[in-house]
């Protein structure tokens, strides 16, 4: 556990990716088996306890502290398991009991009754000091946060094996921790583990964003096959026959998380022997629906049949990675969509359907259609493209971000001036600076006054220095405080306007103003203009009727 | 709520000593706790502070800080108007001073920034009993208990031996930390010369000048990847800066209380956090306003809502004042002095 937590406290600590991986490295030749297997399945998510849940740990603080002080402490630390490590009462003249191994504690923990539980773990903080503790709390919370990506601790395995990361990816879908197999490999005691699983994931394909001045000089345009970018989730729907002839059937996240329990309704579909590569979207009676619609369908772990029959998910696919047992990857682009095309002829199912080429062959052309996609497309269609995909025609299916073979074009966001009207204290990197800000524009109240109404909340898009000039602002026009919220001073003269942009706009009853932006950010502070001059609720109003149906 | 106090726009005012405490924006007459920008401003038409705390006005402002300055000696009373005003050590930085107001109406103490733990480098915190005491609370929520500063030092010459070709960079604040930070590794038996950045000499010049035992220190100058192994102090700001990029890969720590919070050290970039404070902690906020037995306590600036929390829990009244700046979330010694840039003599 001590050598454990240290390597999570300095990997919270150092901000450089190639530092992290060397930490990594130097870790999983320093730790034995099962601790290291047990640590990277902690890094890359695949630990989770049944019984330990963050609320055992609020209530095991709670019996300790006072509940004001402690969330307080909260609001300000920006982290539960650090806010508890931290106030864990100690004794400054008791001797540090014993320090469990992690093995002892994952294993414990994954086998605990939910009753044992609060001993248990009280007895560990009670032998740790404040590193060890914090670790443990951050274990059994789940989500570790310390900068450091699935493909990361993959990449860090793989170093100490000398192979590449993407080896690691390739047979990490069949692995369960503490992965021993996966380090007798690195340490050449044995050869690759086998996988057996007959609807692994894939690593994916990414694309660079589209450097408009550099890229569209020095690249041919016909080259690349056009796509629409379409505004949901990248998905991966794997499908097989396992051994004992079960049909084995997977939907897949761009990271690899399984999230087939969330979608029935697609995994039901997928009846065939292929890997495809494709966009989940909620598609109601034919017409795509906003991404809002989509949103209330992730993040759960089931789908009910109300939510099922209001949200139907559909996937418009792109790519097809194998099919009946061969490997499609290293084929060019487009001999792989001729299989795409061919495959989902034969399968005729209206739930999996082709995504369209754009018909351009010139840059204008390109341009043309980022800029009017209702141009090419019907119009529900067209609200749901957030920009173009750019595929090289030669580019084989490779795993990461190669360069010069796929890019995404986006469109142009929309811009407001809208001014500060609350802000919150940040979590994480950014606890106890205010950093997520709600921001409102001007309309007529119904006694016709003019007054801010919320429109959005952003809280990206500034640099840490613009950050800190925000904060001080918000703590120098205070005028209310609601626990971790500040009203900030938001006058015709007095205020902070931001150019916040945004990538569309949906209806919501939820809120105030009756409409929510997707992916607003800050895209600069306008410290030199008065608010009386930021935006008015009707310009938005313009904008949700030209883009909603 | 005190006969003694009101709160005023510029800051606390004694109307019976016609005088203000740590006004942040220019008054008549003001008494100053002690050097840190943000209690001690320049322009004022007159000003009673440590005859240290003058002094360091004087260096950061240049002589004519004030109308007229008058210095007074921790312990010695002084009569204005109708109320006996002293200075006690208060434990913070060089110099740094309580104000004790006393007259019919009873004891008021205004604490300005205070620490209780031990300091070789400033006079020891001194318990003054009062009716009415006035605190900080920078500090003042229970996940903060600054540890010793030896294991604190330790933690930096562990890291030294480890990394023993990498200069180890210390973000200190120009006031009190610095030369705290060489104090503390003098005490831990560190006895090679320690670099300073140009904006930490001159007063730490000062510190030495008044009888502080800080070792062997220079100034870094022009060098950069032959301190390669050596310690070097620069001001926080620095430690992200150009500047930085002369010693090669250095590893980069902060000393401050803030360290306590992971969020902070990596808002400040430190890949070694040094808890090291000047401010009290939390056991110590709650252990000091207990033992001045003042019944009526007054929070000005940091976090407030928490140790008002805690003075009620004890049947204390408490009452924030929300002051607006003072340190302000940032354990803030807002050098007055630019920070000189690359290359620049010093």
């Amino acid at each position: 556990m001590l050598q454990f937590a240290e390597l999570l406290d300095r990997l919270s600590l150092e901000p450089r990716r190639l530092a992290k991986e060397a930490l990594l490295v130097r870790y999983l030749k320093q730790a034995s088996d099962p601790d290291r297997g047990y640590a990277m399945a902690a890094l890359t998510g695949d630990l989770s306890f049944k019984n330990a849940k963050p609320a055992l740990l609020r209530a095991l603080i709670s019996e300790r502290t006072d509940p004001r002080l402690f969330e307080l402490s909260y609001d300000f630390v920006g982290d539960l398991s650090e806010t508890i490590a931290l106030m864990w009462p100690t004794d400054p003249d008791g001797e540090v009991g014993y320090a469990p191994a992690l093995k002892e504690v994952v294993e414990a923990l994954e086998t605990a009754t939910r009753s044992d539980l609060p001993g248990l773990i009280a007895g560990w903080l009670d032998a740790l000091d404040e590193t060890g503790r914090w670790a443990l709390l951050k274990l059994i919370a789940g989500g570790l946060r310390v900068g450091v990506s699935a493909r990361l601790a993959k990449t860090a395995i793989a170093r100490l094996g000398g192979f590449q990361p993407d080896d690691v990816e390739e047979v990490w879908h069949g692995l369960t921790p503490p992965y021993v197999a996966l380090f007798e490999w690195a340490e050449g005691r044995a050869g690759p583990p086998q996988t057996q699983d007959p609807a692994p994931f894939r690593p994916v394909m990414l694309a660079h964003p589209l450097d408009e001045e550099k890229d569209i000089a020095t690249l041919e345009a016909d080259t690349f096959a056009v796509e629409w970018k379409w505004d949901g989730i990248r998905v991966q729907a794997a499908s097989g026959v396992d051994e004992d002839g079960q049909r084995v059937a997977r939907l897949y996240s761009r990271t690899g998380d399984d999230i087939s329990r969330a979608f029935p309704d697609v995994v039901e579909r997928l009846s065939f022997n292929a890997a495809l590569d494709g966009e989940l979207l909620v598609i109601k009676d034919g017409l795509v629906r906003p991404f809002s619609d989509l949103q209330k369908r992730l993040n759960r772990k089931t789908a009910g049949p109300k939510l099922l029959k209001e949200y139907p998910a559909a996937i418009r696919a792109y790519d097809l990675l194998s099919w009946n047992g061969e490997d499609l990857r290293p084929l060019p682009f487009i001999e792989r969509r001729g299989h795409l095309e061919a495959f989902l002829r034969e399968l005729n199912d209206p739930k999996i359907e082709l995504s369209p080429f754009v018909c351009v062959t010139s840059w204008d052309e390109i341009a043309g259609a980022r800029r009017s996609p209702e141009s090419h497309l019907a119009r529900d269609d067209a609200v749901a493209v957030e920009g173009l995909m750019l595929k090289r025609r030669d580019a084989p299916y490779v795993p990461g971000r190669p360069k010069g073979q796929w890019f995404k074009w986006k469109r142009q966001p929309h811009l407001i001036d809208a001014v500060l009207m609350y802000a919150q204290r940040g979590h994480g990197k950014r606890s106890s600076f205010y950093s997520d800000y709600t921001f409102g524009v001007w309309r007529q109240n119904d006694g016709g006054h003019e007054e801010l109404v919320p429109v959005g909340k952003a809280y990206f898009g500034f640099t840490d220095e613009e950050l800190k000039e925000i904060d001080r602002f918000v703590r120098n026009n205070t005028v209310n405080r609601f626990g971790p919220v500040r009203e900030v001073k938001h006058d015709q003269v007095t205020g902070l306007v931001f150019e916040v942009a945004f990538e569309g706009l949906n209806r919501s009853p939820r809120h105030k103003s009756g409409l929510a932006m997707r992916f607003p950010r800050i895209s600069r502070i306008r410290w030199d203009k008065p608010p009386s001059q930021a935006d008015r609720i009707e310009s938005l109003k313009v904008l949700l009727n030209a883009t909603v149906a | 709520m005190s006969e003694m106090l009101t709160l005023t726009p510029e800051g606390l005012y004694c109307a019976s000593a016609r005088a203000h405490i740590d006004p942040i924006r220019p008054v008549e007459r003001a008494i100053i706790t002690h050097g840190h920008a943000d209690h001690a401003r320049s322009g004022h038409g007159a000003v009673l502070a440590t005859q240290q705390t003058l002094d360091i006005m004087a260096i950061r402002y240049g002589k004519n800080f004030a109308g007229n300055t008058q210095a007074e000696a921790y312990g010695a009373a002084v009569q204005v108007g109708d109320v006996a005003v002293s200075l006690h050590p208060a434990g913070h930085v060089l110099g740094s001073a309580q104000v004790l107001l006393e007259n019919w109406s009873g004891r008021t103490v205004v604490s300005g920034d205070y620490k209780r733990q031990e300091d070789p480098t400033c006079a020891p915190f001194e318990l003054v009993h009062c009716d009415t005491f006035v605190t900080e609370a920078t500090f003042g929520l229970p996940v903060f208990r600054h540890p010793v500063a030896s294991k604190e030092m330790n933690k930096l010459l562990t890291s030294l031996q480890v990394f023993a070709d990498r200069t180890h960079l210390v973000g200190a604040y120009a006031l009190g930390k610095a030369q705290r930070v060489i104090a503390e590794l003098r005490r831990a038996g560190y006895e090679k010369t320690i670099y300073l950045h140009g904006a930490l000499e001159k007063l730490t010049r000062y510190y030495i000048d008044q009888g502080i035992d800080l070792g062997e220190i220079e100034p870094v100058g022009r060098r950069g990847k032959e301190l390669a192994g050596e310690i070097v102090l620069c001001p926080p700001g620095q430690l992200a800066d150009r500047w930085a990029r002369r010693f090669g890969d250095p590893v980069t720590a902060m000393a401050s209380g803030w360290m306590t919070v992971r969020a902070r050290a990596r808002q400040r970039g430190a890949e070694l956090p040094l808890i090291l404070s000047d401010h009290a902690d939390w056991d110590d906020l709650c252990r000091t306003l207990a033992e001045t037995g003042a019944g009526q306590i007054w929070v000005t600036h940091g976090a407030e809502e928490a140790l008002v929390h805690w003075c009620e829990r004890q049947g204390l009244q408490a009452r924030p004042l929300n002051m607006i700046g003072y340190g302000d979330g940032e354990e803030a010694d807002t050098s007055v002095e630019q920070p000189r840039e690359t290359g620049a003599a010093v």
